[in-house]
């Protein structure tokens, strides 16, 4: 379906997430980041949003939380705070990627 | 209560020390608080291993009495059959990026998950705090285990 975030018409699914990471950018990730409760993406959150990104192009297989630490470098303790209350699902979304569908 | 209503905390109890006992369990507390679900651990009996220092290391597959494994029993009881079909599935595990029991526990009580121990069979086992990982919370009385579990589902395993 089709949804306007920050201005912009962008494919998403039925849960929000963007079906076309073409159409992703840094404005839409803020205000996806907004609509799930983070008011403002700190550079913290950017490490991660990138490392996603950057490991998935790469791998093409979505990172587990425990390739964030170990491959990303970012501590769960710190992924957790930063994206509270499910942090993939929430980084993978203002990431402009698929639903993760993995159980770790 | 709603049946779609959004399950907000569930409550664990892990009460079997083989491999395959235990690991649903750190799965889905893990899985849990992936999904923004509030998650404690309470190890009970031979499930304490999981979270003792000198066990959770060693945690292996029951060759012997678990047909799915699809070795008859007497070879099953063979010296190191349980070493290798341990190894075998730690390999598969690692694959598939699921930690060791360790990095495990580490991990759930990283995300927020919290681990308790049952207070009779810390008794029974006569264990001391000092004998489990730092990740435990607190040793718990079943009643104090209900009161940690208002309000969510409990699962036993």
């Amino acid at each position: 379906m089709e949804k306007v975030i920050a201005g912009y018409s962008v494919d998403v699914t039925e849960e929000g997430y963007l079906t076309n990471k073409g159409q992703w950018n840094k404005e839409i990730a803020e205000a996806i980041a907004k609509e799930i409760g983070i008011d403002e993406l700190t550079e913290g959150h950017w490490k991660v949003i990138e490392f996603i990104q950057k490991d998935l192009a790469k791998t093409e297989k979505m990172p587990t939380i425990r390739r964030v630490k170990n491959a990303g470098g970012i501590e769960t303790k710190e992924l957790y705070r930063l994206f509270p209350e499910g942090p993939l699902l929430k980084a993978t979304k203002i990431a402009g990627l698929s639903k993760p569908v993995s159980c770790v | 209560m709603l049946n779609n209503e959004k399950i907000k905390k569930v409550s664990i109890v892990v009460s079997k020390g083989s491999l395959e006992g235990i690991y649903p369990a750190l799965i889905m507390a893990n899985g849990a608080r992936m999904q923004g679900i509030e998650a404690n651990l309470f190890f009970t009996f031979f499930g304490m291993d999981a979270i003792t220092k000198k066990k959770m290391g060693n945690i292996k597959v029951a060759t012997v009495g678990n047909p799915a494994m699809g070795i008859p029993t007497l070879i099953g009881a063979i010296p190191g059959m349980s070493y290798f079909a341990t190894r075998m599935m730690k390999k598969q595990m690692e694959e598939l990026d699921i930690p060791p029991i360790p990095e495990f526990i580490e991990m759930i009580d990283d995300a927020g998950g919290k681990i308790y121990a049952c207070l009779a069979s810390v008794d029974m086992f006569k264990l001391k705090k000092e004998d489990f990982c730092d990740q435990l919370e607190k040793i718990l009385t079943v009643g104090e285990f209900y009161d940690i579990s208002a309000g969510g589902q409990i699962i036993f395993t």
